[in-house]
């Protein structure tokens, strides 16, 4: 079984239902709507914008990334999956829905951001592009692992963000850093150590959750 | 019982050099202590603040060890060592957050202003916090051991970040921060202006309480032992 077929699975049940997208789309909304009743009419500053983007951001991949292993769990169907197919490939399929959830959660929020926050104003549109891709890319693959190990215990809803926020913490600090840093104009090179430590979390986790999944999947 | 002495020793010889040693701005006699521009009696701290956050990473280091081991033979006594290094870790992590904070209201004016050092230890307790959440919601034995040595291995591989890479590349208070005027290069205060008398005690700091946390750890993995003799002997009746 190929990672793209387990990927074609779980799209064609989130599409029977759309529990993710649903949920995911509300939450945003909400979160958005919660920051713009507690601003009201005062101007917040640049470097705020940035931050709570990635509040929204953070608090929506909490409510919606963990249905991926959870789910199979509550139907039960992990035994069969188990029976199929490689953990590598469970992980891989896992892994590229929820990058595309987490792509479109995303662009989303950033395009819901921009419209509706005026302060918002992105003036390094490379810099903002490569920071949205990279930490896109972490934040799917640290929430993937996470909740895998997440399906395994109890409590599954409350411990999820507890667990993955220590995790997620150095790609939510640079991601901010790297925002305002877009939104103030900074140039390329002044970034470049910034990106590679978001590009080497990326990598790190990567491997990690390769290589500790077996462990996880086959308890 | 010797080693037991030797730490008596090398502990009550820093707590007392390292609180009554003077500071002075020419030291003369191997008693003495350089005055560092930006600290000056705050310097101090040092032979008992950073043997804490020392351990606190060592404490994430053994028990990430051990878990790496546990994973590798699946032996419960290795999982008990992990859970004994992470008690003491969070312990240390705890003593070193608050030694900083108090030190902070003298140095910088206030208890917390989130510089990069503090944003790494808060995350640090967030860690073994969320750590030892996710032990107790898990019943089952091999279970817990399995799933919390993956967890802390997935946290041990951030913490060079928060150790190493935030302080350098972000700005901030604490000595050795990126932008540091003592220290260029933005590395740690031990690399300048100790002379050998304070890099001795310190260093003696450190070795005392390293000593101090393996003594600690051996009582914590032996209680965890009994317990659980206790247990098996209570369900058989």
């Amino acid at each position: 079984m190929k990672p793209y077929a387990l990927f074609k699975k779980d799209y064609h049940s989130e599409l029977r239902t759309r529990y993710a997208i649903n949920s995911l789309v509300m939450f945003i909304i909400v979160a958005l709507s919660v920051i713009l009743f507690s601003i009201g009419n005062e101007k917040i500053p640049q470097n705020l914008t940035a931050g709570l983007l990635w509040v929204v951001i953070f608090f929506s991949a909490m409510s919606g990334l963990s249905r991926a292993f959870v789910s199979e769990e509550e139907r039960g169907t992990s035994l069969i999956l188990h029976l199929i197919a490689a953990p590598t490939t469970i992980f891989s399929g896992k892994l590229l829905f929820n990058l595309i959830l987490v792509f479109l959660m995303n662009i989303i929020i950033t395009i819901l951001y921009s419209v509706l926050f005026e302060e918002f104003i992105i003036r390094n549109f490379l810099l903002f592009f490569l920071t949205f891709i990279l930490s896109n890319i972490g934040l799917a693959i640290a929430s993937t692992i996470i909740a895998a190990i997440i399906s395994k215990a109890g409590a599954k809803g409350t411990l999820y963000p507890v667990l993955s926020f220590p995790i997620l913490l150095p790609l939510i600090l640079i991601s901010v850093m790297l925002t305002s840093y877009s939104m103030v104009g900074t140039s390329f090179a002044d970034a470049v150590i910034e990106l590679a430590v978001l590009a080497c979390y990326d990598v790190i986790m990567l491997t990690i959750s390769y290589m500790l999944f077996d462990f996880i999947w086959k308890d | 019982m010797v080693w037991k002495i030797f730490l008596f020793i090398i502990l009550a010889f820093v707590s007392i050099a390292g609180i009554s040693f003077p500071i002075v701005e020419n030291p003369q006699a191997w008693y003495q202590f350089p005055l560092i521009p930006g600290l000056e009696e705050n310097a101090k701290i040092i032979f008992f603040h950073v043997p804490t956050a020392w351990l606190t990473v060592i404490g994430f280091l053994m028990s990430t060890v051990f878990s790496i081991k546990y994973l590798r033979k699946r032996n419960l006594d290795d999982d008990a060592k992990s859970y004994a290094a992470a008690q003491l870790g969070l312990m240390f992590c705890i003593l070193a957050t608050v030694t900083g904070a108090v030190w902070a209201k003298f140095a910088w004016g206030s208890y917390w202003s989130w510089d990069p050092r503090q944003t790494s230890i808060f995350a640090l307790l967030l860690i073994y916090g969320a750590w030892f959440a996710l032990r107790s919601s898990i019943e089952s034995e091999d279970k817990r051991a399995t799933l919390s040595a993956v967890y802390s291995i997935i946290a041990f591989v951030t913490v060079p970040f928060f150790v190493f890479i935030m302080p350098r590349i972000m700005d901030g208070l604490h000595p050795g921060s990126a932008d540091d005027k003592f220290s260029p290069s933005g590395g740690p205060v031990v690399n300048f202006q100790m002379n050998s008398s304070m890099l001795l005690i310190f260093f003696l700091s450190l070795i005392g309480f390293t000593i101090l946390y393996y003594w600690m750890w051996r009582l914590g993995y032996k209680s965890l032992l009994y317990k659980e003799k206790l247990n098996k002997k209570l369900i058989r009746g």
